[in-house]
């Protein structure tokens, strides 16, 4: 293991590392496996397994590389195979049995399996195979920008190598040797930069305050307590490029005066756990961290914090507080953790992807990270695009990019022929945003203005199939149940939110909760202690803003217009649209639909149990969902 | 309750490791609860006695965060991952399917003790939801009947 004396030692180990590389890509056959748990969830362990076992039956010594999540996750597991001086080719949904033919006909054979691969990209001077789309030409691909994910899914995890490789630790090494606290301060607020955890403040003015706060030590945190349901894009960094997370931690610890940091990361996240504790290792070793890093006078050290699962602990205080041992309850502020924050030490708390980010600000300056995006919301943002929608997935585009292209042009819109409903952004805290607002930018002011917010990243999308007011439910029955319970607002505020939900949900609604659900959101707005209060209406207000006559069709009607919320729906089968199929007839657990093929099925609403087996089942949308019949007992002759 | 005798001398590692820690409450609690599956009182009283800490703040500590037990726990741990995009995709159902086939209420394990169902936000594989995590292997794209044939097939 080289310790890396000095800033030359870097840049020759840098040399160096990209030689090997060009020599790899030039003489050697690669085949990579998406290792994520995305990966590892789709089966790409079985995959691993079924490609060193061909590999020895082969008697082949191919170089196998575990990398983190590309992004595309709908197409998990995804194999790439990469030939010498050729590209590197991705396949899609690989199964252990396609294994045998991918390495014959491809690794051995030269000729890429078209029907089963999904892009390519070429390196340096690798040819692209003929036939095959690029990764850039990709629609999932083709509008994203990638920096925070710049190695996520290129190169593997676990070698500080391929990262040193791929210009790692270059910020760092501009930043100890060319520059001085104030400066990086001033770079980072020059770049605009602004917190992507979520609450979008400036980053470079969050450090100059812990810079001037008197105290010490200082300490410097990652706020990976990724707890949104429904996102998981600080997993896949940490997962896929940890040691962009290390650079950007000690930039910070530079730049503020912080000898130590901590990662605060879920319990949930095994895997990203192991890799962050592997890198801080490895970075150990280079002389990357600890004393006097690559020869000069800072010295830093970083050590991993497993939560425990607790949704607030995504609040900064609140996260210090578990991190001391103590339960994760928030605390008023000010003071602010920059003047006081962990053991009552001026301490800094930044997002995962902040800090993946920070790094290539140093390294390629503020201008360039400015002249992307638009000029309050500078550069990309990092989505988890996830819900009804094709294409699943991990992507980051540039602030600005509209909903309607991320949904449509990346995510390439709803399958199954269902119309697309609402999107929601910024997790249970957010809200949601109808279809006449696709066309705003996506950056912090406009997702605000429009009635969400952008959180941390998270980005649902939701079909015809969904019912507002239950989403709305889900959302409370989340934020709820995650309430630490220290302050009122929050704690009682929550609970009779749930409950007026859960009235309208069970056909128990009045007109008068309408108004009460907006008593009670502007108190917890006003009155809550911290983020999770003051912002657990989110999600309630914006439907009952865009989707009120879902709320009135429950209440008045005692109808579920999505044929979601139990005992409120029903279903018909039209007679202008029923092909006659047999498909539902098969479907219905009940044996309530009757008729012959080609003629118009029947449906017996006195044996219907509105399970939704025919509803799904039907391939011409002839079974409607009606509000629910009323049964008469049919008169004896 | 089981009724073998709590062996406490398995905190004795635990705790040496973290003695010279600051505010190692949280990282000892969880690797008890490692060594035991769950965190019975005799535990949480030997970690008060011999850390000093009162037993009202482990207390504290311990149900204030989800991944601590005070329950014995079944030997398989079935997480239905109710996020957001697995809660779009049909996670209630499956608690429902897992429930009535199983017998189990979502927080609770069953007389036996084979089988703990829980109730988990999100794993963070939310691209194949529905998701549900059996014993810590993630399953992805799960469809109620073939989940539920494959817990009945554990040991």
């Amino acid at each position: 293991m080289p310790v890396l004396k000095n800033s030359e030692d870097l840049i020759s180990l840098r040399t160096s590392a990209q030689e090997t590389r060009r020599k790899e890509r030039a003489s050697e056959a690669i085949i990579f496996i998406g290792m994520g748990t995305c990966g590892i969830a789709a089966g790409a362990s079985a995959v691993a397994d079924a490609i060193r076992k061909e590999l020895d039956e082969r008697n082949l010594n191919t170089k196998v590389v575990n990398v983190g999540c590309i992004g595309i996750c709908v197409k998990e597991p995804l194999v790439d195979i990469k030939l010498p001086g050729r590209a590197r080719v991705t396949y899609f949904h690989v199964k252990p049995k396609m294994v045998p033919r991918i390495i014959e006909e491809h690794l051995l054979g030269g000729q890429i399996i078209k029907k089963w691969a999904l892009a390519q990209m070429a390196d340096g001077d690798d040819v692209l195979e003929e036939g095959l789309i690029t990764y850039q030409e990709h629609p999932f691909y083709s509008k994203q920008i990638r920096i925070a994910l710049r190695n996520c899914g290129m190169i593997n995890p676990e070698s500080i190598d391929e990262y040193i490789a791929a210009d790692g630790y270059l910020g760092l090494n501009k930043t100890l040797f060319e520059t001085d606290s104030e400066d990086v301060i001033e770079e980072m607020k020059d770049s605009g930069l602004r917190g992507r955890g979520g609450a979008g403040f400036l980053t470079g003015l969050k450090w100059e305050f812990c810079y001037r706060a008197r105290g010490y030590p200082k300490y410097i945190i990652c706020n990976a307590d990724e707890g949104d349901p429904g996102a998981f894009m600080d997993r896949s960094i940490l997962e896929g490029d940890p040691h962009a997370v290390l650079e950007g931690m000690i930039i910070a610890g530079y730049a503020i005066g912080a000898p130590e940091g901590y990662i605060y990361c879920r319990a949930e996240y095994p895997l990203a756990i192991e890799r962050l504790k592997k890198a801080i290792a490895q970075a150990h070793e280079y002389n990357l961290l600890g004393d006097n890093i690559l020869g000069s006078d800072f010295s830093f050290d970083l050590k991993v914090k497993e939560g425990a699962g607790a949704f607030v602990c995504g609040e900064e205080t609140a996260l210090i507080a578990s991190i001391e041992g103590k339960r994760g309850e928030p605390r008023p502020r000010p003071p602010y953790p920059a003047v006081s924050g962990l053991w009552g030490k001026p301490t800094n708390v930044n997002n995962v992807k902040s800090f993946a980010i920070t790094p290539r600000i140093m390294l390629k300056g503020a201008d360039w990270f400015s002249s992307i995006g638009t000029p309050r919301s500078t550069g990309t943002a990092v989505f988890a695009l996830t819900g009804n929608i094709k294409n699943t997935g991990l992507i980051e585009v540039p602030m600005g990019i509209t909903l309607r292209e991320i949904i449509y042009d990346i995510g390439e819109g709803i399958p199954n022929k269902k119309k697309f409903k609402a999107v929601q952004t910024g997790g249970p805290l957010g809200g949601c945003l109808p279809v006449e607002s696709l066309d705003t930018p996506v950056d912090f002011d406009s997702l605000t203005e429009a009635g969400a917010t952008m959180g941390s990243g998270g980005m649902i999308v939701v079909d015809q199939d969904t019912c507002m007011v239950e989403l709305a439910h889900y959302f409370l029955t989340f934020a709820s149940a995650e309430s630490c319970g220290k302050c009122v607002p929050c704690r009682i505020g929550g609970q009779r939110l749930l409950e007026i939900l859960t009235r309208i949900t069970g056909g128990q609604g009045k007109m008068e909760d309408l108004d009460e659900i907006e008593y009670i959101s502007n108190n917890m707005q006003e009155g809550s202690l911290c983020a999770l209060g003051q912002l657990t209406p989110g999600p309630v207000m914006a439907s009952l803003r865009f989707f009120r006559e879902e709320y009135e069709s429950h209440i008045k009607d005692n109808f579920c217009p999505a044929g979601i919320c139990q005992g409120m729906f029903g279903y018909d089968i039209s007679a202008e649209l029923c092909v006659g199929c047999g498909l539902c007839i098969k479907a219905c657990p009940t044996g309530a639909i009757s008729g012959e093929k080609k003629q118009v099925h029947i449906l017996d609403q006195t044996k219907c149990i509105q399970c939704g087996a025919c509803y799904q089942a039907c391939n011409v949308g002839a079974i409607p969902i009606i509000p629910k019949p009323e049964l008469t007992v049919p008169a004896q002759q | 309750m089981s009724d073998a005798p709590i062996d406490l001398t398995l905190l004795d590692p635990i705790l040496e490791e973290f003695k010279e820690q600051k505010g190692a409450v949280i990282p000892v609690l969880q690797h008890a609860q490692d060594a035991y599956g769950y965190l019975p009182k005799e535990v949480l009283s030997a970690i008060s006695k011999k850390t000093g800490v009162p037993q009202s703040r482990l207390y504290g500590v311990v149900t204030f965060y989800s991944q601590f037990n005070l329950e014995r726990q079944g030997r398989h741990i079935v997480r239905v991952c109710d996020g957001t995009a697995c809660h779009v995709s049909g996670a209630p159902k499956i608690v429902d399917a897992i429930g009535d086939a199983l017998n189990l209420e979502p927080g609770s394990s069953d007389p036996d003790y084979k089988y703990t169902l829980e109730i988990v936000y999100c794993v963070g594989s939310c691209g194949l939801a529905p998701v549900v995590v059996v014993d810590d292997v993630v399953h992805g794209h799960t469809k109620p009947d073939t989940l539920v044939k494959q817990l009945q097939q554990l040991d």
